[in-house]
């Protein structure tokens, strides 16, 4: 008998007497000919406990993954440190195997756990609210771009060129079936949004940026906020990079209307791109129009401060057709890590990992540039960089990988005109020994 | 009321975050500083987010006492219909858990990440198998993105086909996620009501079934649990006015081994792993929901699609056809390892036992339960039942108050109001991994309630009375938002 | 929920098929839900309305009306131009519930056509529509 049962045969037995036939396969009498399967499933057979642990470790060792690997890859997914206490406290039952929080009575801890994820993210993204969380960083861009057509009842939007192509392409797909209409803005050669192409452009719901952007540039937001609000449309910041907001000034303070972007960073492993977080928030004015879950402050009937779920008539299951999102649920468990994460960080710990992030970064930039590497923009960088390699490169790239050196990613499979260059990421988990040796590997 | 910390037994106090948090704290260990300090150009820089300061103690125990006030599958039973909250077994935490596979980039060359993407490519196959279709993307993030890749693959369907649709019919059954999914691809949705017996009619869809309408999203087993025994009827309509047929599979739990989705007629089916395939819920995400086509569907897939050439898997982006990428990456990895590691684990004869008791397990309740409850379709039911308070309205006592006390007795309370179709519903969807001991518990739970609704109502409309609070005021947090500390 | 003769319907307004009212007022018009509506809905949490200049032909949607667990659409009983909007709404909802014909008003138009009041029901003619619908 399978372990996750619990029917004996006499179980079974007394239950089928009780609803009054003689087999299971009667309960299914409802069920016509014409759609049911022809043969049994054909799958594996089961495997034993110990033999899918050694199916999985197996498989798992085929992966490259640190310590014996040495990736500076990172352009939407980063190798932060973990605190061994997040996957600990995730793993509590109570959190792990919770539904969402619609009982509010036999839900408190999930709800205030929430509410304290929507604090402290509006407090990183210098927001007034932030929603419960949405799929990813992706996801979240294509909500935010249809909230502020619901909010401005305007029909064209323009789009940061760098953007991360991931993210432009999941845009392209959540518009695809409307008639909004996507203005692609190029990029300077220095690295940064060149705006004017919108320049003129009338019907503008929103303005979307990445800051950092693809290249690992920071933008210059309060200009374009402003130059995004001269012609009425909201400003929207996007992210790939939550960590950089505890070093870079925040999107809220910098003029934005709604951040939105991914949550990975905090807590949350990479697992080859999923599940990841969704973070968005907004200004006050907006909160009606915002897609997700929203927890609220209230009292109990004694007058105990407790938390529900709340603004639900903006949700499908109330609205249905006319619901701001189709979304149901939130990325929960993520949000969770999320706020644990910055918990555990506090103020001061945030600050001094951004700082390393940013201070290793430009130790790997510099030692490269100093092996007569171009680099070809110039705006400041966070954690990421852009490096133009010599022209032969790529067999040398190759060449690493088989050693699981991986030097980063080559830009012009997302970029015809960037050949030979390649977006390097640096961590705080990077040490100067695994850079240097890095240098030496690619500058030989 | 006493307001001091952890006085007051297991029901204690736990304040918020920044409230326990005192400046000069840190929770984590900085990695050490092996470069020098270089900072950022000032206009850039900020002063960092005002996050209050803990230490690790502080957050372990701020965060395992908040995980004490929650309900859960770990702790209790949740008969939450059409969510299917069945056990979820812990062995898939350590497979997830694997560093190989936690701490892979998602830009790894195909080269260095064959082990995930075998994964991922036999767990097509799976899914493709168990349900009949030919063909999977694993990437929506959910049920509900599941939901709108489907819709968009109509729409895609409909544009290569040369006319576009406007209108999509949907069931007054149906998930509220259905007509917002359609509304999202500019669908207008048609509500056709289902039959006396709670079964859809061909007759009802063939009348409003025409050549402006991109096909019908159908839910099978419906939200009353039941299966809708006409399905293959209705999608021959739906296909002889060149429309095409969605299916929620949010229900499949009931129906692994026993049916083909493909023969019954759907076209487009998504699934929703966090529920049949036994990955955590989370207290709400994330779950996974993979997409399943028929051969004439599958060139509208998400990209990329994993491919394999001689021995190797490969990601492959060019499908000129594909609705693009729904996702940052390739979904949620994560979660499809958990519903591997469950689907090798079970095979094909635990898989189909599995549908087979969460079966016998509904049928169970509904019958010991009929005579305590109102069962507005007293027939034969798939995974789960919908039951009304009828019977306790004459005393003033609605399904909100019965649930509410249902906590009292250790149950997360089922699907309430839900489907709207039935007035006060109270849906109940007990799986597969609850004992018969748990149901009669459950059973003798609602009979003591039922009890108490005739000899006491007041008890009822006041419950909860053992939780860690009362009822609260949802009306003030929805007039006067507050949505941050 | 109230019993049909629990139900205040003064006599000074005329109803709406969609249970708005509207009453004459110093040659303009106001404009609410009725005592049945705000019952039905239960505790408000939140009215949308339009902004002043804005114009409605009879019928015509001007507004949402929230409870915490549902949303009603506002119709028209008259068309006409919106020349105020209670904005007392907007901080205090609930006064729909305690209030509906007088302190929870919501519009008061310059009215377009004066034969849409007229084809408006009167109590008697409201309380038989709701008779039939019960």
């Amino acid at each position: 008998m399978m372990h996750y049962f619990s029917h004996t045969e006499e179980d079974i037995a007394a239950m089928l007497a009780a609803v009054g036939v003689r087999q299971t396969a009667d309960l299914f009498a409802d069920i016509p000919p014409d759609c049911r399967r022809k043969n049994p499933m054909q799958l594996p057979r089961p495997l034993s406990e110990l033999e899918l642990n050694r199916r999985m470790d197996h498989l798992a060792a085929s992966m490259a993954a640190e310590p014996d690997c040495n990736s500076f890859l990172g352009a939407g997914r980063y190798d932060h440190f973990i605190p061994h206490t997040i996957p600990f406290l995730l793993g509590r039952g109570e959190f792990h195997t919770a539904y969402t929080p619609y009982q509010p009575e036999v839900s408190q801890g999930t709800l205030q756990a929430i509410y304290e994820y929507q604090t402290l993210t509006a407090r990183l993204l210098g927001l007034a609210v932030s929603n419960a969380s949405l799929y990813d960083g992706a996801s979240a861009l294509a909500e935010a771009l249809l909230m502020a057509v619901r909010v401005t009842k305007k029909k064209r939007i323009a789009l940061s060129k760098l953007i991360h192509p991931h993210y432009r392409q999941v845009v392209a797909t959540y518009l695809s079936p409307t008639d909004l209409e996507i203005i692609t803005l190029d990029y300077t050669p220095n690295g940064r949004t060149d705006l004017s192409s919108m320049e003129g452009v009338t019907d503008l719901a929103a303005v979307a940026v990445q800051s950092p952007n693809f290249l690992g540039c920071i933008e210059p937001l309060q200009s374009f906020a402003d130059a995004a609000h001269r012609q009425g449309a909201l400003f929207i910041t996007a992210f790939t990079e939550a960590m950089a907001y505890g070093l870079l000034k925040s999107p809220g303070s910098q003029g934005a209307d709604i951040a939105c972007g991914e949550g990975q960073s905090f807590g949350i492993p990479m697992t080859y791109g999923g599940p990841g977080l969704g973070m968005l928030a907004c200004k006050n004015e907006y909160v009606r129009s915002l897609p997700g879950r929203l927890v609220g402050e209230t009292r109990d009937l004694e007058g105990r401060r407790g938390y529900v779920l709340t603004l639900a008539t903006r949700e499908q299951h109330i609205r249905r057709e006319k619901a701001t999102s189709n979304i149901c649920t939130n990325s929960g468990l993520c949000a969770l890590a999320a706020a644990m994460f910055m918990a555990s960080a506090g103020k001061k710990g945030l600050r001094e990992l951004a700082s390393l992030n940013h201070d290793k970064a430009l130790y790997l930039q510099a030692n490269l540039a100093q092996k007569g590497l171009t680099l070809p923009y110039s705006a400041p960088f966070f954690n990421e960089f852009v490096v133009g390699f010599p022209d032969d490169f790529s067999r040398r790239y190759e060449k690493l990988l088989r050693k699981k050196i991986i030097a980063g990613l080559p830009l012009e499979d997302f970029f015809p005109e960037m050949t030979g260059q390649y977006l390097l990421t640096v961590t705080e988990t990077k040490t100067r020994e695994q850079m240097d040796v890095f240098v030496k590997e690619v500058c030989p | 009321m006493n307001t001091a910390e952890g006085s007051t037994g297991l029901k204690f106090n736990e304040p918020l975050l920044w409230e326990r948090g005192r400046p000069g704290r840190m929770g984590l260990s900085v990695p050490s500083r092996d470069v020098a300090a270089a900072p950022l150009a000032a206009d850039l820089t900020g002063p960092g987010p005002d996050f209050p300061e803990l230490s690790e103690v502080d957050v372990v125990r701020h965060y395992s006492r908040l995980s004490q006030w929650n309900y859960c599958i770990d702790t209790h039973m949740v008969p939450l219909g059409s969510c299917t909250m069945k056990y979820n077994p812990k062995t898939h935490e350590r497979q997830a858990g694997l560093t190989g596979f936690c701490a892979a980039h998602p830009l790894l060359p195909a080269s260095l990440s064959q082990g995930l993407l075998q994964i991922l490519a036999e767990l097509e196959s799976f899914l493709a198998e168990i349900t009949g279709m030919n063909a999977v993307s694993l990437q929506p993030a959910a049920g509900a993105q599941g939901e709108l890749c489907g819709m968009l693959i109509f729409h895609a369907y409909h544009r290569a086909a040369g006319r576009q649709r406007s209108k999509i019919i949907v069931p007054d059954t149906a998930h509220g996620t259905n007509p917002a999914s359609a509304a999202l691809c500019n669908y207008q949705a048609v509500k056709v009501e289902s039959g006396e017996n709670g079964i859809l009619l061909p007759e009802a869809v063939a009348q409003i079934m025409d050549e402006d309408t991109a096909g019908i999203m159908l839910t099978n087993p419906n939200t009353l649990g039941l299966f809708e025994e006409h399905v293959r009827a209705i999608a021959d309509i739906v296909h002889a006015k060149g429309g095409l047929v969605y299916g929620d599979g949010a229900n499949m739990n009931a129906l692994m081994g026993v049916v083909d989705m493909a023969a019954s007629g759907l076209d487009v089916l998504h699934l929703n792993l966090h529920k049949t395939f036994a990955t955590p819920h989370g207290g709400g995400g994330p779950g996974a929901g993979p997409v399943c086509v028929k051969k004439h569907l599958e060139r509208f897939l998400p990209v990329p699609r994993i491919v394999k050439k001689g021995k190797a898997f490969h990601l492959r982006e060019d499908y000129p056809d594909s609705i693009g990428r729904m996702h940052a990456f390739y979904g949620n990895v994560g979660v499809m390892l958990k519903a591997y590691s469950y689907i090798v684990s079970m095979g094909a004869d635990n898989l189909k036992k599995v549908s087979e008791l969460a079966v016998l397990n509904a049928n169970y309740l509904k019958e010991r339960l009929k005579e305590t409850l109102d069962l507005p379709y007293d027939r034969p039911c798939m995974h789960e039942c919908v039951f009304t308070d009828k019977q306790q309205r004459a005393h003033k006592v609605t399904t909100l108050d019965m649930v509410k006390r249902l906590m009292d007795y250790g149950f997360h309370p089922p699907t309430i109001y839900f489907p709207l179709v039935v007035n006060g519903a109270i849906m109940i969807e007990p799986t597969e991994t609850e004992s018969k001991e748990t149901l009669d518990r459950l059973i003798a739970a609602f009979q003591s309630i039922a009890a108490e609704a005739e000899q006491n109502p007041e008890l009822l409309q006041t419950a909860p009375h053992h939780s860690r609070v009362r009822r609260l005021d949802e009306t003030s947090a929805a007039r006067k938002p507050c949505l941050a500390g | 929920m109230k019993e049909l003769h629990e139900l205040n319907l003064p006599e000074d307004v005329r109803y709406s098929q969609d249970h708005e009212w509207a009453r004459r007022e110093n040659g303009r018009m106001r404009i609410g839900i009725d005592d049945y509506a705000q019952d039905q809905l239960g505790e408000i949490v939140y009215v949308e309305l339009p902004r002043t200049g804005e114009v409605f032909s009879k019928g015509a949607e001007f507004g949402t009306v929230e409870s915490v667990k549902a949303v009603s659409e506002l119709f028209m009983p008259v068309g006409g131009k919106v020349t105020a909007v209670n904005t007392a709404l907007a901080d205090s909802p609930e006064l729909v519930n305690q209030s509906p014909y007088g302190e929870g008003w919501m519009l008061e138009v310059e009215v377009t056509d004066p034969a849409d009041y007229d084809s408006l029901m009167t109590k008697a003619d409201y309380l038989k529509q709701l008779k039939a619908e019960a």
